[in-house]
C-alpha cells in the first residue's frame, strides 16, 4: 500500500491520505491496462495489434484464453474443415502485425473468382476483380491463422503477456466516474483463483460471450431453422483438388448428411449442384425471356459462366455440423468494456465474413486506442469507446443486412421469390456496375455456398 | 454562447483569490453552488488544523490517519470533476487541445526517448490544478507533475482520484498552496524533489490567470520556477467587446445562468497584453491559438479568431552565459 501527503500552506505536514476504502484485496491485484478475454483468431489479432503499437508502447496487456496454447511446428496434410474467406483488408492488418507472413509459410489459398449457384433456376452470378490477376481474398484454415498469431504472440512477449488455459468465472464492473461503492477498475475472476484487474476490457469471447452476458447487453438474434454442413471435398476437374463446402440447410437434412457413409454424402452433393427437380417451368421461361431481353440491351455482357463443379470425394472425417444464427449486440461498448468479434456480431458463413468484420473492429480499436494512449487519456474512458461503437456498428450492420438479405432470398423455393432473384441476378450479373455494389464496401466476395 | 458555457467551466475550476470581494456567493447553476463551497473551503483553510505527523510511505492500509467524513466529500466532489459528461464536460472536452498542444510544443523542444511516454523526463508544475483534469494526462504521457491548488478539497479529490492508478501513483503529487509559496521556498536540498526554484521543464496554467488579480507576480512567480528555456502554458478568456458581450452581458445579466459580479471582465486578458506582460518578465511568446468552444457537439476546436479563449505558449528566455553552460536536453 502506500501514502500521499498533503501539506498546509506554511509546510507542516497536513495529513497522510492513505487510499483503502477500495477494499484491501483489489489493492493487491495486479492491474492491467487492457486485457482481451478470448483467444481466438480476433482475440489474438487484437493483442499482437495492441503489443505492436508504438504509442501503446510500456502498457500492460494481457490475453486470456480458456484453451490451450495452439502451437504449429508442421503443417498437418489434411486440409480442415473450419476455414475462413480472408479479405484483402483484413489480409493487410494480419501483415501489418507480422502474422501475414506466417500464414504464407503455413498455408493459403487465394481466389480471383467466386460463383454462387441458385438450385431453383439455372441463373448464376459470378464475383471476380475486373483485373483477374489481382486477388479477391484468400481462404485460409482457421488453426492456421491462430497458430500463426500464437507464433507472432510468442515474440510481443515484452509488451503482451498471455495466459492459457485461463478460464474466467467471474467479471465485476465499476461504477461511472468513483462512485463511492465502486471498484475503480474491471475486475476479472479466473477459475484458478487468481483476481486481475483492468483499465479496459476487450470481449472478444465469441458469439456465446460471456462479457456480454455478464453485461446485460441485449442482443437481437435469431437461429436461422438451418445447420451447415462442412467438408473438405475433392473436385474431378481441378488438379489441385481440395475444395472447402458450406452446406447449410435444415436440421433435419443436415443431421442426415452428416450420419450418410462418404460416398452416399458425394452423392448427395452433386445432385444438389446439378439437379434439376426444384425448377419449375415457369421459373425457366420467365428466366430465359429475361436474359434475352437483357442481351437485346447490352449483348455484351455477362462474365464467363462456369459449371458447377462435380465432386469426387471428400476428405475422411472432415464432416462436421454446426447450427446458424444471427445475432448482434444493441451495443459494443460499457463503461471500460469493448466488444469484438463474433461477441459483437454473428453472421451467417455464407459469405464468409465473420472474422473479416472481427478483423475490422480490430483495426479501428487499435487506431482509436492509439490516438487515446497518445493524448494521455485513461484508455477505457467512455469517449474513444463511443467512436468505436458508432464507426463499427455503422459498418457492420448493413453488411450483416446484406448476408441475412441474400440468406433469405436464397432459403426458399416459393416462384415469386426464386422469380425475382433470378431477374436480380441476371440483372446483376450482366451490369458490372451493379454486381460489384451489391455487397457493402470492403467485401467484395463471395465463396461458393450450397443453399 | 461560448463564452457562456466556457464562463462556467471557469466557474467550476478552483480560482485563486488574493482580494477579497466583488464575488458573490450565491446559488444558481450547480457550478456556482461548487464555488461557494470552494469559498466557504478556503475560508476555513486559515483555521488551524490538526497536524498528524507520519512517515508516508510506510504507513500501512490498516491504520487510517484520514478523516472518513472528509475522504466522503473528496469521493462526491470527485464524482462532479471526473464524471466526463456532467458540469465538466467542457473542461473534459478542453484536453483534447490542450494537451495535444502541450505535448506537441514539448515534443518539438525534447526529443522523446521513449515511444510510449512521449514526455518521459520531463517535471511539470500544473497551477490551478484543481480535481487534476489535466495533471493527469500529462503524468500518463510520462511526466513528473506537482498539481498546486489553494482549495484543500480540490486537491484531496485530485489525490484521490490519481492514487487509484498505479500508473500515476509515482508520477503525480499534489500539493494544496499557491504558486508564490511554492516560488519563495528555498532551491535545492529539499526532501521533497519537487519544490523549489529552477526546477520545472513546464509550467502550465489552464483557466486560471483571469481569475488573477496579481499577474505580475504571476508571472516572476512562473519564471523563478522555471528552468532556463522551460515553457509556459496558459489557456484563458479574452479581454474583448465579444466575451463581454457573451461572458457578462447575456450569461450574466440578461440570461441569470451566471451569477451578476462571477466574473469580473476586468481581469480577463487580452493577448497582447499577455504576451506584453510575459515579455517584460523575461518570456519570449512562441504561439498564441484561438479556441472555440462548441456547446451542441460539446467539443473545442482550434480557430483563428482569439476573440473568446486562447492557448498561449511562451519560452523562458535563457541568459547568454546559462545557455553556453547549460546546453539543451534534459536533466
Amino acid at each position: 500500500s502506500h501514502g500521499r501527503c498533503l501539506w498546509s500552506r506554511d509546510g507542516r505536514l497536513l495529513r497522510g491520505l492513505v487510499c483503502a476504502e477500495h477494499g484491501d484485496d483489489s489493492s493487491q491485484n495486479e492491474v492491467y491496462d487492457i486485457i482481451i478475454s478470448g483467444g481466438g483468431m480476433v482475440g489474438s489479432a487484437m493483442a499482437c495489434s495492441l503489443g505492436m503499437d508504438p504509442n501503446l508502447e510500456g502498457k500492460k496487456i494481457l490475453l486470456l484464453e480458456a484453451g490451450n496454447k495452439k502451437v504449429m511446428d508442421k503443417v498437418p496434410d489434411t486440409y480442415s474443415t473450419r476455414v475462413s474467406s480472408i479479405s484483402p483488408g483484413s489480409a493487410t492488418l494480419l501483415s501489418g502485425v507480422g502474422v501475414w507472413e506466417h500464414i504464407t509459410k503455413m498455408r493459403c489459398k487465394p481466389y480471383k473468382r467466386m460463383q454462387v449457384w441458385d438450385a431453383c433456376s439455372d441463373v448464376l452470378i459470378t464475383f471476380d476483380k475486373e483485373n483477374l490477376q489481382d486477388e479477391m481474398a484468400y481462404i485460409v484454415e482457421n488453426d492456421i491463422v491462430v497458430a500463426a498469431l500464437t507464433k507472432q504472440l510468442d515474440s510481443l512477449s515484452d509488451n503482451v503477456q498471455v495466459k492459457y488455459r485461463s478460464k474466467v468465472v467471474k467479471y465485476a464492473w465499476p461504477k461511472p466516474h468513483l462512485a463511492a461503492d465502486s471498484i475503480p477498475w474491471v475486475k476479472v475472476t479466473l477459475a484458478s483463483g487468481e483476481s486481475v484487474e483492468t483499465k479496459l476490457l476487450i470481449g472478444a469471447d465469441g458469439s456465446n460471450s460471456m462479457v456480454r452476458r455478464e453485461l446485460g447487453i441485449p442482443t437481437v438474434k435469431w437461429d436461422y431453422d438451418q445447420s451447415a454442413v462442412v467438408a473438405v471435398l475433392h473436385l474431378s476437374e481441378l488438379s489441385d483438388t481440395e475444395s472447402s463446402l458450406v452446406w447449410s440447410t435444415s436440421h433435419r437434412l443436415a443431421e442426415e448428411l452428416l450420419e450418410m457413409d462418404e460416398e452416399s454424402f458425394v452423392d448427395a452433393i452433386n445432385s444438389a449442384f446439378w439437379s434439376n427437380e426444384n425448377q419449375s417451368e415457369l421459373i425457366e421461361t420467365a428466366g430465359s425471356l429475361f436474359r434475352s431481353a437483357l442481351s437485346a440491351i447490352m449483348p455484351s455482357a455477362g462474365s464467363p459462366r462456369q459449371l458447377p463443379p462435380s465432386v469426387a470425394g471428400i476428405g475422411p472425417k472432415s464432416r462436421v455440423m454446426f447450427p446458424l444464427g444471427i445475432g448482434h449486440a444493441s451495443e459494443y461498448i460499457r463503461h471500460r468494456v469493448a466488444l469484438i468479434g463474433d461477441a459483437a456480431h454473428r453472421v451467417h458463413p455464407l459469405a464468409g465474413q465473420g472474422v473479416n468484420l472481427g478483423f475490422g473492429d480490430v483495426a479501428c480499436l487499435t487506431h482509436l486506442l492509439s490516438q487515446a494512449a497518445f493524448d494521455g487519456k485513461d484508455l477505457g474512458a467512455i469517449q474513444h469507446l463511443l467512436e468505436y461503437e458508432t464507426e463499427r456498428q455503422r459498418h457492420n450492420l448493413p453488411m450483416m443486412a446484406a448476408i441475412d438479405l441474400m440468406k433469405r432470398l436464397y432459403s426458399t423455393n416459393a416462384a415469386p421469390v426464386v422469380l425475382l432473384r433470378t431477374f436480380g441476378l441476371q440483372a446483376t450479373n450482366m451490369v458490372p456496375a451493379l454486381k460489384v455494389s451489391s455487397l457493402p464496401s470492403s467485401s467484395k466476395h463471395h465463396w461458393t455456398s450450397l443453399r | 454562447m461560448y463564452a457562456n458555457t466556457s464562463s462556467r467551466l471557469v466557474l467550476g475550476l478552483l480560482s485563486r483569490q488574493t482580494t477579497a470581494g466583488g464575488r458573490s456567493a450565491s446559488s444558481g447553476t450547480a457550478v456556482c453552488k461548487q464555488r461557494a463551497l470552494w469559498l466557504r473551503e478556503r475560508a476555513c483553510l486559515e483555521t488551524p488544523r490538526r497536524v498528524v505527523t507520519c512517515h508516508s510511505r510506510a504507513r500501512s492500509a490498516s491504520q487510517p490517519t484520514v478523516d472518513p467524513d472528509e475522504v466522503r466529500r473528496f469521493q462526491s466532489l470527485a464524482g462532479k470533476w471526473w464524471d466526463e459528461r456532467g458540469e465538466f464536460a467542457a473542461l473534459h472536452a478542453m484536453n483534447d487541445l490542450r494537451v495535444p498542444f502541450i505535448r506537441d510544443n514539448l515534443l518539438n523542444v525534447h526529443v522523446a526517448r521513449h515511444p510510449g511516454k512521449p514526455l518521459g523526463g520531463l517535471r511539470v508544475l500544473d497551477v490551478g490544478c484543481g480535481g487534476g483534469l489535466l495533471t493527469e494526462p500529462l503524468g500518463r504521457l510520462g511526466a513528473k507533475v506537482l498539481g498546486i491548488d489553494p482549495v484543500g478539497d480540490s486537491i484531496g479529490t485530485a489525490q484521490l482520484h490519481s492514487s487509484r492508478d498505479p500508473d500515476l501513483r509515482n508520477r503525480v503529487c499534489y500539493r494544496a498552496c499557491t504558486l508564490e509559496e511554492l516560488s519563495a521556498e528555498r532551491e535545492g536540498g529539499e526532501e521533497e524533489e519537487e519544490e523549489g526554484a529552477g526546477q520545472y521543464d513546464a509550467i502550465v496554467a489552464s483557466e486560471v490567470v483571469e481569475h488573477l488579480a496579481d499577474l505580475e507576480t504571476f508571472a516572476f512567480c512562473c519564471n523563478h520556477v522555471l528552468k532556463p528555456g522551460g515553457s509556459l502554458f496558459i489557456t484563458t478568456i479574452n479581454k474583448s467587446n465579444l466575451s463581454y458581450a457573451l461572458g457578462i452581458v447575456v450569461a450574466e445579466q440578461l440570461l441569470r445562468i451566471v451569477p451578476s459580479g462571477t466574473h469580473d471582465w476586468e481581469k480577463f486578458i487580452s493577448p497582447v497584453e499577455l504576451e506584453r506582460l510575459l515579455e517584460s518578465n523575461g518570456f519570449s511568446v512562441q504561439s498564441v491559438r484561438g479556441m472555440l468552444y462548441n456547446p451542441a457537439s460539446g467539443a473545442w476546436s482550434w480557430t483563428n479568431s482569439t476573440a473568446i479563449n486562447y492557448a498561449l505558449h511562451a519560452v523562458k528566455v535563457r541568459d547568454a552565459e546559462e545557455s553556453a553552460s547549460h546546453p539543451e536536453g534534459r536533466s
